[in-house]
């Protein structure tokens, strides 16, 4: 997309959601929506509507976990690293993913299929491990299904 | 044929909609019509997916259930090989005293007509005939305390933003449910929401608030589209808006998501990041009470201790003190997960001892082996051994044993844990999830990482280290984020001093 045009789509962002109280997340959260992550041309458009500074805004973003500066891989999937998860297992199910995927935490396997990210989380503590693929929940995921889960994303 | 197919994101977790998609084929084959609700989740997760089928006895339980159990549904109940029999005579069932989740997994989450037959509305109904002032002194007389983890009385938080003068209040939720081993805020959004809602506008009419914010976990995505849905029907039916129920006050709610911040947990970060900025701890004073959202006066209240209010109001102060123990009233929704038999979400009064809970309750652990620790409280909570199993559920009691009940989530682990990974992971999480803004907490945590290495390659000399580290993120940090990590790292250390070198040295 070309710079005006991600321009215009931002500022139209900003004018539906400008009138809430603290609005710069719903903004933010809008634009990662819009374009699977926040382009820097964003920054300035956000800051110019909200009367901020750009490093103002740039702190928001890079102060959540949420906020991508790049684009992900086709599919995110998110593993919880939290104690529940971790008493059935999910270290292996993450080392697991790790192997398969050739990446550490946050990294995007060589095909673009697959970013793996971390989550500390999914409130399904009584069904450990849980993933989230895409926003879809999975409980009791094992290493294998974890295996078979990345292959069926295209990993 | 009516059929109860939870919506919980716990049950679709574990196949729902796949269940859900099967009987309504098997149905449309066998040219059945079936009046299908996706309700709440009973809490008993092991037998997720859970369909109920009403009978003329009563509500039968199958579970867990697979898509291939489905057929099974349409011949001869009885015999299913999933049945459970009637689900409220179940023991995990009977034996809770279920106040805040009375109608979770009962009732259809989104229909407001279910919600009144079943007792809700009585509450707000209630407060609508009353002072802001007898409002708050009916949940100061409760004796109901936040159920966020700190236990804080929420009457004596109201009575201060009640007297507090300004031109707008607000009522803040915090659904930011970041610890693991904790649901139950969860549960009740996607089981009840509107009880939640209702919880809301009694506060608002209480302390005098007009707008209420629900800082919700961008991880719960269900919660989210079912706690929106819920806002809408209420806002419709007039139960929020312009005047609450026709002649009461102005009330209206806006769900606002969060952003994969742990620390957001913490009421004035998530005040912070409401506002559209980092969400950095403050320094307090002064008080949310006083200077909260957008520096107006703030009641901000978890989930539950929300959800709370209105059968507190429904059914009186008395009713609920009389349940509990010591300064601990009510009842406290627990959250049994990890390595156990029988997980899930069983609410009981205060008291029922740690050992009750893990042994009995939840059938000790899932793989068999013998229960090594219980770490209660989420991430910033102690690690309890069975050797302290009699102690009872209640703040006093567990802030006596060393440990924290937080937000009541309770992680069992069995005897191959590594209890040395354990606190690495605290120091290494908080770490992560630091918000950066006090030295403690922001370099504490990475020194601690450093430190427990050094001790897992042998270095016990480290130990005396770790623990004065320890002592400073305790005194030292500005939330309990650093503040508590202690916690873990330290239970680990005095019940496992042999996982982190020799006895002696961990005694030196």
């Amino acid at each position: 997309m070309s710079q005006t045009a991600v321009e215009t789509t931002v500022s139209g962002i900003c004018a539906a959601l400008d009138g809430g109280e603290g609005p710069l997340l719903p903004i933010l959260q809008a634009v990662q929506a819009e374009f699977g992550h926040i382009p820097q041309q964003a920054l300035p458009v956000i800051a110019a509507a909200l009367n901020l500074s750009r490093a103002e805004v740039q702190g928001v973003v890079s102060f959540y976990h949420d906020f991508r500066e790049v684009p992900a891989g086709r599919h995110v999937v998110r593993i919880c690293r939290a104690e529940a998860c971790q008493a059935m297992g999910a270290t292996a199910t993450a080392a697991a993913a790790q192997a398969r995927l050739d990446v550490d935490w946050h990294g995007t396997s060589a095909n673009g299929a697959v970013t793996l990210e971390p989550v500390y989380c999914l409130g399904l503590c009584a069904c450990a491990p849980a993933v989230m693929v895409d926003g879809r929940a999975i409980a009791r995921v094992d290493a294998e299904r974890m295996t078979h889960i990345l292959t069926e994303c295209g990993a | 044929m009516k059929v109860y197919v939870p919506r919980d994101a716990a049950a679709r977790a574990l196949g729902a909609d796949a269940v859900v998609a099967a009987i309504l084929r098997e149905a449309a084959a066998r040219g059945i019509a079936v009046e299908l609700v996706r309700n709440g989740s009973r809490g008993m997760v092991w037998l997720e997916p859970l369909v109920e089928v009403q009978t003329a006895a009563g509500r039968t339980g199958f579970g867990p259930m697979t898509v291939a159990d489905v057929a099974g549904l349409f011949g001869d109940i009885a015999t299913h090989p999933k049945a459970l029999g009637l689900v409220a005579e179940l023991p995990w069932m009977k034996r809770q005293t279920r106040l805040t989740f009375a109608r979770v997994g009962v009732t259809d989450p989104l229909s407001l007509a279910e919600y009144e037959a079943q007792g809700g509305l009585a509450g707000l109904r209630r407060a609508l005939g009353m002072t802001g002032a007898q409002i708050v002194a009916e949940v100061t007389e409760s004796g109901l305390r936040g159920r966020g983890g700190a236990g804080f009385p929420t009457g004596v938080k109201w009575a201060t933003v009640l007297g507090a003068q300004a031109a707008q209040k607000y009522i803040v939720c915090n659904a930011d449910e970041g610890d693991s081993g904790t649901f139950a805020d969860r549960m009740l959004m996607e089981g009840d929401p509107i009880c939640l809602i209702e919880g809301m506008v009694i506060a608002g009419l209480a302390v005098g608030a007009t707008r209420g914010y629900v800082y919700l976990r961008s991880e719960y995505p269900d919660a989210i589209a079912t706690l929106t849905e819920a806002v809408r029907i209420a806002r419709a039916a007039g139960v929020l808006g312009a005047q609450v129920l026709g002649h009461g006050p102005a009330f209206d709610i806006e769900i606002r998501v969060g952003a994969g911040a742990y620390v957001c947990g913490e009421e004035t970060s998530l005040l912070n990041s409401l506002e559209g900025k980092r969400g950095v701890v403050r320094a307090k004073p002064p008080l949310p009470a006083l200077e909260g959202f957008m520096g107006k006066p703030t009641v901000v209240n978890n989930v539950i201790s929300l959800a709370t209010v209105p059968v507190i109001l429904a059914r009186g102060a008395a009713f609920y003190r009389d349940f509990g123990l010591g300064r601990s009233r009510g009842t406290i929704p627990l959250q049994i997960a990890g390595n156990v038999q029988f997980g899930g979400l069983f609410e009981a009064a205060f008291g029922l001892s740690l050992g009750e809970i893990v042994n009995d309750i939840a059938g000790g652990t899932a793989t068999g082996r013998p229960v090594k620790a219980v770490q209660v409280g989420g991430p910033l909570g102690a690690y309890f051994v069975p050797a302290q199993f009699d102690t009872p559920f209640g703040y006093e009691e567990f802030d006596g044993a060393g440990g924290l009940i937080g937000h009541a989530g309770i992680v069992v682990f069995d005897d191959s844990t590594d209890m040395l990974g354990m606190a690495r992971f605290a120091m290494e999480f908080c770490a992560v999830e630091s918000c950066g803004k006090c030295t403690p907490c922001r370099i504490g945590a990475v020194r601690g990482v450093e430190t427990i290495d050094r001790i897992r390659a042998g270095e016990a000399g480290a130990i005396a280290l770790l623990t004065d580290l320890c002592e400073t993120m305790r005194d030292g940090s500005l939330c309990a984020l650093g503040g508590f990590t202690p916690y873990p790292v330290m239970s680990a250390l005095t019940h496992f001093p042999e996982e982190f070198g020799t006895r002696q040295e961990a005694a030196e």
